[in-house]
């Protein structure tokens, strides 16, 4: 079996694939791609199924020893990869010769890039999942982020092909000679790209902040604080003191939701997010405008702008028809 | 827009354009709460297509669900026909779980401040804190976390103002009228009576959370001694 030995980690970089959705009862949130567009795409351009386990780098990527050689691709942001000194282009697959090393940077762009590889990155499945949840030390590569000398086993790339999730409904590369070299469409990239003005529909408790209070949340701009990561993404700027009233009884929680504590100040639930909480939340970040959270740094900064349910759906659906194109990837 | 409704039982209100929150009141009520569990008993037993995951608490219950496959409304007409059916769910009868908690000191930072402020000793916390038998509400906030309650009306105390960035994995707090016990080192704004050496959540058994939704929960007080030889184990 072909593997990947990890010279140098990054700053944080974690097996994902699609996450574990069922499993709120137990209090386990499904994790999964914090950029799952950018994973999805990754998947296709190597031939895998969409949901396979890649590789996710955070800020600042690491570096990798094919020891057998294979066919990969970088999705998502600009980390200067480099396979052996030469330049690897993003959104599109690679030919990787046995004992080629491929180096990653600093980031150049958003948060997150993807190394994606023919068969997935081989790891035991947690609730059907290969998603790494760091908080609770599951999933994934022992639970936790790479290190030095972590050996990566890849999959078999004919399982990869056909193993799933829901997402795989296209597969339609499969058809093609499975080595042949691809790329994202340049017209999808520029539809699909990260957004810094998020959508979001009205928040369960939206109608405790009043009108004052809501004013400041959708005209003012904030800054993705230092404390931004895989759970959550703490905001910094204008404070939403009234209709914050810090306690309410805990239920359950969204991906995306937007709940402002007692301090005012809003903080976003990502896919390592708890499954319940006690906070009111103002707003909720649109499926739509998920992948677009992964790819946020600290200080970048963002504005939220609101929309009904119906186009938040339509939106969502959009994207997906953009993503089953068969045009997507040529 | 389904919120809001006025009609008399269980509330619905969007929470995202893929979630929908069902309210069976707006207070903690042990009724509440077991029609929380009724309900997601019966999704359990007859799933509805194109729901993908369901997060219980208090009195509600989250519903994620495919946007390509339903919006809100037709969705709310659907589990409204699972609620006409509740009350022919039989529950599963409630396991009894002991809980071995070590008070105070390094593991219980908070004891001696919830003492003072309900002027009464560390001591009295501790029985009262012990005295009860809980119900597990629901796993919440991280894997295998149980909301339990409720709480000696007399130790009623709120959250810690800014929570702690690390709380200890063991560590049993106190919040409102709830207690529970965090599995992981996370952060957290409950205030810390004292620690358990039982690992809550773990993968190599078979129920990887100790508790489940339903249970019925005591706490146990032991030494420093039975604690590091139980942690031992």
């Amino acid at each position: 079996m072909s593997a990947i030995e990890v010279l140098a980690p990054g700053l944080l970089t974690t097996v994902q694939d699609l996450g574990r959705e069922g499993f709120g009862p137990m209090g386990v949130s499904p994790s999964g791609a914090a950029d799952p567009l950018a994973l999805r795409m990754g998947n296709r351009l190597v031939g895998n199924a969409e949901g396979a386990a890649t590789l996710e780098m955070t800020l600042l990527g690491g570096t990798f020893l094919f020891r057998e050689g294979g066919i990969g691709a970088l999705t998502g942001s600009d980390f200067g990869a480099n396979l052996d000194g030469t330049a690897v282009p993003r959104w599109a697959s690679f030919e990787v010769k046995p004992g080629q090393t491929l180096r990653l940077g600093p980031t150049r762009s958003g948060a997150r890039c993807y190394l994606c590889v023919q068969g997935g990155i081989a790891v035991k499945s947690f609730l059907g999942s290969a998603s790494t949840h760091l908080l609770s030390g599951l999933g994934g590569h022992e639970g936790r982020a790479l290190r030095k000398g972590d050996v990566l086993k890849i999959g078999d790339a004919r399982e990869a092909k056909e193993k799933g999730t829901d997402h795989n409904a296209s597969s339609t590369e499969g058809a093609h000679k499975s080595n042949r070299l691809r790329s994202v469409a340049a017209k999808a990239l520029e539809l699909l790209a990260p957004r810094k003005v998020l959508r979001v529909t009205p928040g369960p408790q939206s109608d405790w902040f009043p009108k004052a209070a809501q004013r400041i949340f959708y005209s003012s701009t904030y800054r993705v604080s230092e404390e931004a990561n895989r759970m959550g993404l703490r905001l910094a700027g204008p404070a939403i003191r009234e209709g914050a009233h810090g306690e309410m009884i805990s239920e359950g929680v969204s991906l995306g939701a937007i709940q402002v504590a007692a301090g005012g100040l809003p903080i976003l639930l990502f896919v390592e997010q708890q499954t319940t909480g006690g906070y009111a939340k103002m707003a909720n970040v649109i499926s739509a405008d998920f992948s677009s959270l992964g790819q946020l740094r600290p200080r970048d900064e963002i504005r939220f702008e609101l929309v009904n349910f119906e186009s938040a759906r339509k939106l969502f659906i959009e994207q997906e028809k953009l993503l089953a194109a068969k045009d997507l990837i040529v | 827009m389904p919120s809001k409704k006025s009609s008399k039982g269980p509330r619905f209100q969007p929470a995202s354009d893929q979630s929908l929150l069902i309210y069976f009141g707006e207070k903690i009520t042990r009724k509440a709460n077991e029609n929380v569990r009724r309900l997601l008993h019966l999704l359990g037993e007859d799933p509805l297509a194109g729901v993908h995951n369901l997060h219980p608490a208090y009195c509600s219950l989250l519903v994620k669900f495919d946007v390509r496959k339903w919006r809100q409304e037709a969705l709310e007409k659907e589990l409204r026909k699972y609620l006409a059916r509740l009350d022919k769910v039989n529950l599963p009868a409630p396991r009894e779980v002991e809980i071995p908690v070590c008070y105070g000191g390094e593991f219980g930072p908070d004891l001696e401040d919830v003492a003072a402020t309900h002027g009464m000793t560390p001591e009295r916390v501790i029985e009262l804190h012990t005295s009860a038998n809980y119900l597990v509400y629901f796993l919440g906030f991280t894997p295998g976390f149980a909301y339990l309650g409720e709480l000696a009306q007399e130790l009623v105390t709120p959250r810690l103002p800014s929570p702690r960035k690390r709380v200890p994995a063991g560590s049993v707090g106190i919040a409102g009228n709830q207690t529970g016990v965090y599995p992981f080192e996370t952060p957290g704004g409950w205030r810390l009576l004292g620690r358990t050496p039982l690992a809550m959540f773990r993968t190599d058994r078979e129920d990887l959370s100790l508790l489940s939704i339903g249970d019925h929960v005591r706490f146990v007080p032991i030494s420093r001694e039975s604690f590091a030889e139980l942690a031992r184990r």
